[in-house]
């Protein structure tokens, strides 16, 4: 992993929102190396700021409500504080995103072989307009569009949800980006097709060698594409590990929750789905010390310590996982080693 | 697209013969004797019942109303002989009170209408759409504040009392312009511009209000679409973004609306045509109100009606251009 150049490096990332009613503490303290290639799961609840943090990577933060601190550096420039320029120059060349619900995310005005178009020429304006005519349908093809010529020409209301959802990754990729975010790629889609795209995406990987972030709250989607994870609840990260290591020996007590959660043909529950006790907590009002102590079944096993401190992210177990939680290591393996498989 | 236009056409002329039945039955029943009315107060029976068969209010009420629909097509013929005369296609018929064909009548008061019309929609699109989009692009800041009040005052306000303000506080307090007398651009283009302004400045603040609320709210609503953040992570510059993502968003119900204010509008502004005293349709609709002029009043009635009807299709066929996703194969 080491020996690969980084080509996204988020350092102490922290993002706020200005609301009526407060301040939103959406993302807090995040740090995490992309490198060439890679891919890397980023898997929690709704609310955890996964989706912010997708948009902090490329600036898509509303730029009045939205306070982002710390460091995001793509390309050897640092998205956080480069002038708009510089941002729009690695917009949609360096950084590329693929957005959760393909239905809104194409604009219906105009044809889907425009929309492709529009994403090249902005980074290739010396492109002819033959040359780009020509990439629509290298693009339309790749994505695997049958009739790219004719279809090149219709809206986006005439295609269904996969095929727009090829379209948005066919302009995410028309430019080679080297990384790829995916925020909930497959979530809004029909299970046959979330597969298919799912190795679309794969397979375009290999091809360009791009690193993707896949942003899901599906453990089964990370647990088929990713090869590291990152677990978030409550805007930070609490276990980050190798997909591999978070599966067999999971080490936070919120992963276990999480891992308990997945439904699976083989472990017969009585026809009742586990669930996590109570409810992700208002980002307005985060619990002191670690936000998951209300949830959290082993809190009180570490006296008042949950309730006032925040625990770091530090190495646990005998696997490379790094957990954010005041547990004992012998501990968090007894429990990680039974919960996983 | 042309059988959808075609069809539209189809339904809208059957529209305007069925307001043309309910309006002219409806005046029709007004408890009024229009030959009573060809002649001043001490008009004798024997000119009246005279005046009657000329001018066909002796027929029965679905007679009439077939003279008049074909008077529309191939003219009409009044009286005979020595007094005979007649009103050629399309005749709208013949007003006792101002003695004259209400198509003429029409015809002479239309194009101030439409100047009128004309120059205060350009007004209030620019300033409507223009201020809607400041308001948008600074929300929550002074522009945006101010652009709020503007629309609550705009909203509120009665056409009478802001052009009854624009004209006292322009021509009577500062003095600035002339009291406006309305003169046909044609014959001196300064002098209208002088009459119009005011008029158009009148219209244009009642109307840009709802404009400026439409334009920001869709603007504001198109820039929380997802389509709208995927053209900035394409890396579209901020003004591409604003022109074609929530700019033509944003387009679609202004088009819509504008079309039928605008339409409305050239069926006359009774009141704005009032204040400044323009001799426009809609000063000689409330003038046949006042003197109970059926035939000016079914005329004028009619004329607003294809406006307004036209507008429909007109809006309907633009939506189709301007939104792929209700175009007609």
């Amino acid at each position: 992993m080491s020996s690969q150049k980084p080509v996204l490096i988020v350092e102490n990332l922290s993002v706020s929102f200005a609301t009526p009613d407060g301040i939103v503490h959406a993302v807090n303290d995040l740090s995490f190396v992309l490198h060439e290639g890679e891919t890397l799961g980023i898997v929690g609840e709704s609310g955890s700021g996964k989706s912010v943090t997708a948009a902090s990577l490329m600036r898509l933060n509303n730029s009045v409500t939205a306070t982002s601190t710390g460091r995001v550096v793509v390309a050897g420039v640092d998205v956080l504080s480069a002038s708009e320029a510089d941002v729009r120059r690695l917009r949609g060349s360096e950084i590329a995103m693929v957005f959760q619900d393909p239905m809104s995310a194409l604009n219906p005005y105009y044809t889907v072989g425009y929309q492709i178009a529009e994403a090249y020429e902005v980074h290739h304006p010396e492109a002819s307009k033959a040359q780009v005519n020509a990439k629509v349908l290298e693009m339309m093809t790749k994505v695997g569009i049958p009739n790219p010529a004719q279809r090149a020409d219709e809206y986006p209301h005439q295609f269904s949800g996969g095929m727009r959802q090829r379209i948005v990754i066919a302009i995410a990729l028309v430019n080679d980006p080297k990384i790829l975010i995916a925020d909930e790629p497959t979530t809004a889609l029909d299970v046959t097709v979330q597969a298919q795209i799912l190795d679309l995406m794969l397979a375009l990987q290999v091809e360009n060698g791009m690193a993707i972030l896949l942003i899901t709250h599906d453990l089964g989607v990370i647990a088929e594409v990713a090869r590291d994870v990152l677990v978030m609840y409550a805007g930070r990260v609490v276990e980050k590990a190798d997909v591999e290591d978070l599966f067999e020996i999971p080490t936070h007590p919120y992963s276990w929750g999480l891992l308990g959660a997945v439904a699976s043909l083989e472990v017969s529950s009585r026809g009742h789905l586990r669930t996590i006790e109570g409810t992700p907590p208002s980002l307005l009002n985060l619990p002191s010390g670690c936000a998951f102590h209300p949830r959290c079944s082993f809190a009180s096993e570490n006296g008042s310590r949950c309730t006032t401190e925040t625990p770091l992210l530090v190495q646990k177990g005998p696997k490379h996982s790094f957990s954010a939680c005041h547990l004992p290591v012998e501990r968090i393996v007894e429990i990680g080693q039974k919960v996983g498989n | 697209m042309f059988l959808f236009v075609v069809r539209r056409l189809f339904f809208a002329v059957l529209l305007l013969l069925a307001v043309s039945v309910v309006t002219y039955l409806l005046f029709s029943a007004l408890p009024v004797d229009p030959a009573a009315l060809t002649c001043g107060k001490n008009c004798k029976p024997d000119i009246i019942a005279a005046n009657r068969i000329r001018l066909g209010y002796d027929k029965s009420i679905v007679e009439q109303y077939w003279l008049f629909l074909k008077g529309i097509f191939v003219g009409r013929d009044y009286g005979m002989g020595q007094a005979a005369f007649s009103c050629p296609a399309p005749s709208f018929g013949y007003s006792f009170a101002q003695h004259e064909c209400v198509t003429t009548l029409i015809g002479r008061t239309f194009p101030v209408t439409a100047y009128l019309s004309i120059g205060a929609f350009i007004m209030w699109m620019i300033i409507g759409v223009g201020s809607g989009a400041i308001a948008a692009l600074n929300k929550g800041k002074w522009q945006d504040r101010l652009a709020n009040a503007f629309t609550a005052v705009g909203v509120s306000l009665p056409t009478f009392y802001v052009g009854l303000l624009v004209l006292f506080s322009v021509v009577i307090w500062l003095g600035i312009l002339p009291f406006p007398d309305y003169v046909s651009p044609l014959e001196d283009p300064i002098k209208f511009l002088n009459a119009m302004i005011l008029p158009w400045l009148t219209l244009a603040i009642l109307s840009a209000a709802s404009y400026t609320r439409l334009t920001r709210n869709g603007m504001l609503e198109a820039m929380n679409e997802d389509f709208v953040r995927l053209g900035v992570a394409k890396g579209l510059s901020r003004s591409v973004v604003l022109r074609k993502y929530v700019m033509r968003a944003a387009m679609v119900p202004i088009v819509t609306i504008a079309g039928l204010d605008f339409a409305s509008l050239l069926g006359g502004a009774i009141i704005t045509e009032s204040v400044f005293s323009l001799p426009g349709m809609g000063k000689l609709a409330i003038r046949s109100v006042v003197e109970s002029d059926l035939p000016v009043l079914v005329g004028t009635t009619l004329v607003s009606a294809v406006f307004i009807v036209l507008a429909n299709v007109i809006v309907d066929i633009m939506y189709g251009v301007l939104d792929p996703r209700v175009r007609v194969k």
